[in-house]
């Protein structure tokens, strides 16, 4: 089944492709930015795969790396019952294009990677913290943000400076 | 004439919300013209916090994300590093897995049935589905000590061996559960007040579906013949005889059906199980990763040797990321680990099946009264433990 998958991506989508790996039998392609939107597309409306499902949109933080964040896509086919993993790599303060365009689930998906992560996302219509509240500092899920960190959040203690406690 | 509109919170406390949901209302009299739900209220930072534990030690975490689920989400986060290690739970830890996330089944679809009639006012139903919930409870007891926050399923099997008395208890539920599935029939399914409540209420269609990522009962209202179960089996499940319940209307009364339907066809999986419970160990044999049995730990020394090991070292799996999909009572649960090598996940992430689910809450309810919201949340069945992470 991944085959099919893989033929068809590559076929359409060959130089836009960095790599192709198939680990623990799961495909995932490590794709260009700016051929995310089209590539997703591709997969959802081909009449031969049909990825119609965005399952997950997540990140990972690998700080030592020159584009420290992996922006990471979850695609589902009904028919073909596979999952397809996309990642995009992109560097701190560098933005992806959305995918709200294509499904409305992408809206809050990406809110979450840009509320943990500070990755943001070019054209989303709504694009503000979700988990966290408006105020917060900081981007939780980024490596280099403290386990046990005390954010400041009450009237007594807003202009200590913070404490991390051990 | 009056013609502004006007600004309601649902919410964050209110009983309807299930939890600490709030949903930020544009109302035109009594019509919503705007719905934005706001969640966040519940975040504990479990991706976080996994980051910085050895791989067993997250279990008891899954718990609490949707917690009237334990065992289901114990199972997916269990697949997924079996899958990263390779190792795979013995015939009985894997025949029990399936038995107690279908008895998970039932508890988190029955306290959706009580809560979700008591919103829209059939408040008897809360007590009844209380009374059975009480069994199930009792064999989350019996199993793993706890009624609630079970944390009964390790990597490679399950924490201990089924109690003597376990049979009887899952006998008892399959003899008296088909006969309480009637009585909640005969009080919901022909009430007026339950149709009007329900019927045509919280529409969405097939494609709007897809396209907002609905898994679960959800989407099967809609008319999407899926369940992962049968898609994509995990820990045996190809092995049970089982139906997918669908239904096209899409509406609130819809999903009812499909959820009565499920617990219908988890009775029938679980006597499968039962049946055929297979004899034999409950965690895998694979030193250094998995845990040994408790006799074992205290009787051979290589094994408390390991034991030792594992509790303060833990495990180094493979450099590697994995994605498991598990279809889970609210829909698809997916956990995605990235292993860089050492004894922590790098990264844990959790794909919620109800934070998907409610993302949509705008769409079933925009144009409908005030009143409706209340039935579209309750019927999408969420859980803010598992929304909020």
């Amino acid at each position: 089944m991944n085959n099919v998958t893989r033929e068809r991506v590559t076929a359409q989508f060959g130089d836009k492709i960095l790599a192709t790996t198939e680990s623990f039998g799961e495909l995932a392609f490590a794709v260009d930015k700016s051929a995310i939107v089209a590539l997703t597309r591709f997969l959802r409306d081909d009449i031969a795969l049909k990825y119609v499902h965005l399952s997950d949109i997540t990140a990972t933080d690998w700080p030592e790396r020159e584009q420290r964040f992996e922006v990471i896509y979850h695609l589902y086919s009904y028919d073909l019952t596979e999952y397809v993993r996309f990642k995009v790599h992109v560097a701190d303060k560098e933005s992806v294009p959305t995918l709200t365009g294509e499904w409305d689930t992408a809206n809050w998906l990406e809110r979450e990677v840009f509320d943990l992560f500070g990755i943001s996302f070019d054209g989303h219509p709504d694009l503000r913290r979700i988990l966290l509240w408006d105020e917060f500092e900081g981007h939780p899920l980024r490596k280099d943000y403290p386990l046990t960190y005390e954010t400041p959040q009450f009237t007594y203690n807003k202009d200590l400076p913070p404490e991390v406690i051990k | 004439m009056q013609t502004e509109t006007m600004t309601v919170n649902l919410g964050p406390q209110h009983p309807a919300t299930h939890g600490v949901l709030r949903v930020v209302l544009e109302l035109d009299g009594e019509v919503v013209i705007k719905c934005t739900p706001e969640v966040g209220y519940l975040h504990t930072g479990i991706e976080k916090t996994a980051e910085a534990k050895l791989y067993y030690k997250v279990i008891p975490m899954t718990d609490r994300m949707d917690y009237l689920a334990p065992m289901s989400n114990n199972l997916g986060y269990c697949l997924a590093v079996e899958k990263l290690l390779g190792v795979e739970a013995p015939p009985k830890a894997q025949w029990a897995r399936v038995l107690l996330t279908e008895i998970t089944r039932l508890n988190s679809h029955l306290v959706w049935l009580g809560t979700h009639a008591l919103d829209i006012g059939a408040m008897s139903m809360l007590l009844y589905v209380f009374r059975e919930r009480e069994d199930l409870l009792t064999i989350y007891e019996a199993v793993s000590g706890q009624r609630m926050m079970s944390t009964y399923f390790r990597i490679g099997g399950l924490a201990d061996d089924l109690p003597d008395d376990f049979e009887p208890m899952v006998r008892k539920v399959l003899k008296t559960f088909p006969v309480r599935f009637q009585e909640y029939e005969n009080i919901l399914t022909n009430n007026r007040i339950w149709r009007n409540r329900t019927i045509g209420v919280g529409v969405i269609s097939k494609e709007e579906a897809i396209k907002s990522g609905i898994t679960g009962p959800m989407l099967r209202a809609a008319g999407v013949k899926h369940d992962l179960r049968k898609a994509r089996p995990y820990s045996s499940y190809e092995k049970f005889d089982f139906e997918i319940p669908t239904q096209q209307a899409s509406d609130c009364f819809a999903r009812y059906q499909v959820r009565l339907e499920e617990m219908r066809q988890s009775l029938r999986i679980i006597q499968q199980a039962m049946d055929g419970m297979p004899e034999g160990r409950y965690l895998a044999r694979v030193p250094g990763v998995v845990l040994p049995t408790k006799e074992e730990a205290l009787f051979q020394m290589e094994a408390m040797i390991y034991h030792f090991k594992l509790v303060t070292e833990g495990f180094h799996p493979p450099k590697g990321e994995v994605y498991v999909t598990i279809e889970s009572p609210k829909g698809e649960l997916g956990y995605y680990i990235v292993s860089d090598g050492g004894t922590m996940p790098y990264r844990m992430r959790v794909r919620p099946p109800s934070f998907v689910n409610i993302s949509a809450l705008s769409k079933l309810v925009v144009g409908r009264l005030l009143a409706d919201v209340i039935a579209c949340i309750g019927s999408i069945d969420i859980v803010l433990g598992e929304v909020d992470r």
